[in-house]
This record gives C-alpha cells, sequence and structure tokens, in this order.
C-alpha cells in the first residue's frame, strides 16, 4: 500500500515544486502577469483555473480510451471551452466583483496553455484518480504563483495586502509596480531569485558530497558573486 | 471616422496587447529573438487577427445573439479560430505559395495564440459594429507586431551583454520587456483614450 501512495503523494507535490507551471515551466504567462495587480485577483484567477483544470482533467481521463488519436487536441479544446464557460457562468452570478476584476482573463483561460499540456501530458495518459491529484497539484502550483506574484506587486505597488494597509510610514508605494511594466519587472526578478537559489542549492550539495581541501575556489567564487551584487 | 481612428490608435499605442494587456506573452518570447521571425509572427497574426475579427463577429450577430447562445461565444468562437487558421492555410498553400512559405510555420500556433481570441472577445464585449470590429482586429494585430519588432531589437542588443548569471535567459528577457512597456505607458492619455 505504500508504494501507490507515494505515487500519489509525488503527482500532486510535482505541480507545487518541481514543475511548478508558471515559476519553473513558464507556461500560462499572460493570466500570470495580467491578473496579479493585486494578491486577492490572484489567488481568485488561480482557482478559476484550477477548476477549469481538475474539470477537464476528470473527463479527458474518462474518453482518453474512446476519443481516436486525430481528432483528440480539438475534442481537449471543446472540453476545456465547456468548463471555462460553466466558470465564466458561476463567478458571474456568485462573485461579480471577482468576475468584474477578472474580467476578460476568464474567457481566456481556455488558451491557457498549462490545461492544454496537463490534458495532453498527463489526463490523456493515467487514470481519474491521478488526473485529479495532478490537476490540484498544478492548479496549486498556479495558485501559489500567482499569489507570490500579486503579493509582491501589491506590497511594492499599492502598499496594501489583501486589503491591509502594511507600509504607511515605512515607504511610499511605487505606482509602476501595480502597471503593466511591474508585472513583466517583478516576474524577471522572481525567476532570477530561483535561479540563484537553486545554483546555491546544488553547490551546497557539491560541497557536502565531499569538497576536497581547495577551498581557494569557494572564496573566489563568493567573492565575485559579492563583486555582482554590488 | 473619428471613432475608426481613436479605437486604431488606442489599439496600436495606449492599449498595446503586448504591453500592456499582456495578451500574447508566449510567442512575443518565443519568436523575439529575431527581428525576421518577429516580422513573420507578426505578419500571421495581423492576418489571422483581422479575419477572426469579421467571422467571429458575423457569428456571433447573426448565429449566436439571435438564438439567444451568447453564452456558447467561447466554445464557438475558438472552433471558428481553429477552422479559420486551417482555411487560411490550406488557401495560401494553393494561391499565395510565397506568402505561405514566409507564414507557414506561424499560423498552427496561432489558434492557441489569446491575443487572437482576445480580440474576438473585446470586439464584443466593447458592442462594435462589424467595421469597428475588423479596424480594432487589424490594429491590435499592428500594435502586437510593433511591440514585437521593437523588443527583438532590444534583445539582439541584449546579446552582447555582460550579464550576471543568475539573471541570464528568461530573468532579463522580462526586465527588458519591461522596460519597453515603460516606454509604452508613456502614451496613456494619448487623445483622451
Amino acid at each position: 500500500m505504500a508504494k501507490p501512495s507515494s505515487k500519489a503523494f509525488s503527482v500532486l507535490t510535482n505541480g507545487i515544486m518541481k514543475e511548478n507551471p508558471v515559476l519553473k515551466m513558464v507556461l500560462g504567462m499572460c493570466p500570470s502577469l495580467a491578473v496579479t495587480t493585486m494578491a486577492r485577483n490572484g489567488i481568485g484567477m488561480g482557482i478559476a483555473a484550477t477548476f477549469v483544470l481538475t474539470g477537464s482533467n476528470i473527463v479527458i481521463s474518462l474518453i482518453r480510451k474512446i476519443v481516436p488519436d486525430k481528432v483528440r487536441i480539438p475534442v481537449f479544446i471543446t472540453v476545456i471551452a465547456g468548463f471555462t464557460t460553466i466558470v465564466q457562468m458561476l463567478l458571474n452570478a456568485y462573485l461579480p466583483d471577482i468576475y468584474k476584476e477578472l474580467g476578460i482573463y476568464i474567457p481566456l483561460i481556455v488558451v491557457n496553455c498549462i490545461i492544454l499540456a496537463r490534458a495532453e501530458m498527463f489526463a490523456s495518459k493515467n487514470g481519474v484518480g491521478l488526473s485529479i491529484l495532478d490537476a490540484l497539484g498544478m492548479g496549486g502550483g498556479f495558485t501559489i504563483a500567482l499569489l507570490i506574484i500579486g503579493s509582491v506587486r501589491e506590497i511594492l505597488g499599492a502598499g496594501t495586502w489583501m486589503g491591509l494597509t502594511l507600509t504607511k510610514n515605512i515607504f511610499d508605494p511605487a505606482v509602476i509596480m501595480i502597471l503593466p511594466p511591474g508585472g513583466f519587472l517583478v516576474f524577471g526578478f522572481i525567476i532570477a531569485a530561483i535561479n540563484k537559489i537553486s545554483v546555491l542549492r546544488v553547490r551546497n550539495k557539491e560541497i557536502s558530497s565531499g569538497c576536497g581541501m581547495d577551498c581557494a575556489g569557494c572564496v573566489g567564487q563568493s567573492g565575485e558573486n559579492g563583486g555582482d551584487l554590488q | 471616422m473619428r471613432d475608426i481612428v481613436l479605437i486604431a490608435l488606442g489599439a496600436i499605442l495606449v492599449n498595446n496587447f503586448v504591453l500592456s494587456k499582456f495578451l500574447g506573452i508566449c510567442p512575443f518570447l518565443g519568436v523575439s529573438k529575431k527581428s525576421s521571425t518577429a516580422l513573420g509572427m507578426g505578419g500571421a497574426v495581423i492576418f489571422v487577427m483581422t479575419l477572426a475579427s469579421a467571422a467571429t463577429w458575423t457569428v456571433y450577430k447573426f448565429l449566436l445573439e439571435p438564438n439567444g447562445l451568447g453564452y456558447l461565444n467561447i466554445i464557438v468562437f475558438i472552433l471558428v479560430i481553429a477552422a479559420l487558421v486551417q482555411f487560411v492555410e490550406t488557401v495560401l498553400k494553393r494561391f499565395i505559395p510565397a506568402l505561405f512559405r514566409a507564414l507557414g510555420i506561424y499560423l498552427p500556433l496561432i489558434t492557441t495564440n489569446c491575443a487572437v481570441l482576445g480580440a474576438a472577445l473585446l470586439n464584443i464585449d466593447n458592442n462594435y459594429n462589424l467595421l469597428q470590429s475588423v479596424v480594432f482586429g487589424l490594429s491590435a494585430g499592428v500594435g502586437f507586431t510593433l511591440a514585437l519588432i521593437l523588443f527583438s531589437a532590444v534583445r539582439e542588443k541584449l546579446e552582447f551583454c555582460d550579464i550576471p548569471p543568475a539573471f541570464q535567459g528568461l530573468p532579463i528577457t522580462f526586465i527588458a520587456a519591461a522596460l519597453v512597456s515603460v516606454a509604452f505607458t508613456g502614451f496613456k492619455g494619448l487623445f483622451g483614450i
């Protein structure tokens, strides 16, 4: 019993960490940059996309043996478009505020490459249970990424987070962060930070796995990095 | 006439699809490494966007709206765009092979380009008539191409820069995009749009 559950766990966490669709695979950039002017909108978009992803993964996994290979992409897109329409109607009916804020980006979930990518790469090859976990993991990773980008932009650009005023006496918010250029800028810096962290992690592993004696190289390298920072 | 000019300028400069609406970021990053590919992709997008605006508007106004099926617009639009891209590909291949060779590889990619679907949906949201929709689609495509070509020039320069290791590749590309986008925010408020 231990084996299948550990596989399920790794499918679930894969989307959040290792293959985070936004931060690692750089998919679905349009909504990631467009709606993240506020942390709340990021979460709204993330949940809407997760709903579509879960629905389409379930249906596609169920029909994967019936659909002929040649017409699978149009079929997948039609399924995704159906769920996108459902989300649009639900948001319009129950959360009109979010619906207004996200606007045209809700119908555009249908062309979000994350969803088609998971349909093609995962749901069309795996059973329903695993497909649901995959959708939740990928959707969770997408939501977390949007929350991070949205939080950074909201705090720096408006001085608030989820509507709470944070930076009143610390610094004046830079409005450009919630304007379109801020989206590109914040995302660039977040990816750079991830690159830096993963490089550090690899370097630590190398050191702990037996560096030998020669520490001069390490000192030289850290000196170099210090230089870069200044 | 005035509203047509305003729609065109608005879509090209003020509300540029890529730099202020974040539509079509994938091709924007994918094919902007060289000016020549940027031009090819831009041409294909202008072509498809103009036709798709006309086609989706016609389908919506004459087929969906009179039958109370407006809520089906997402499904129908994406199928119309996919069919249109196929059709354009076949026609170009048969009658204008030179243009097909120039645009060929970019055409299939356009089906999932959110800029094309975005233009179709915005036409309906903004209640444009057929002429306004076509002008909007055309100028949104021109704006996309303009952003792509400007950005490809920036990226060609970036090739020769000394960039810190963590910023190499995507991060510096996004930061360069931010700077190009700052330039376009300068158009905000132009002609009161």
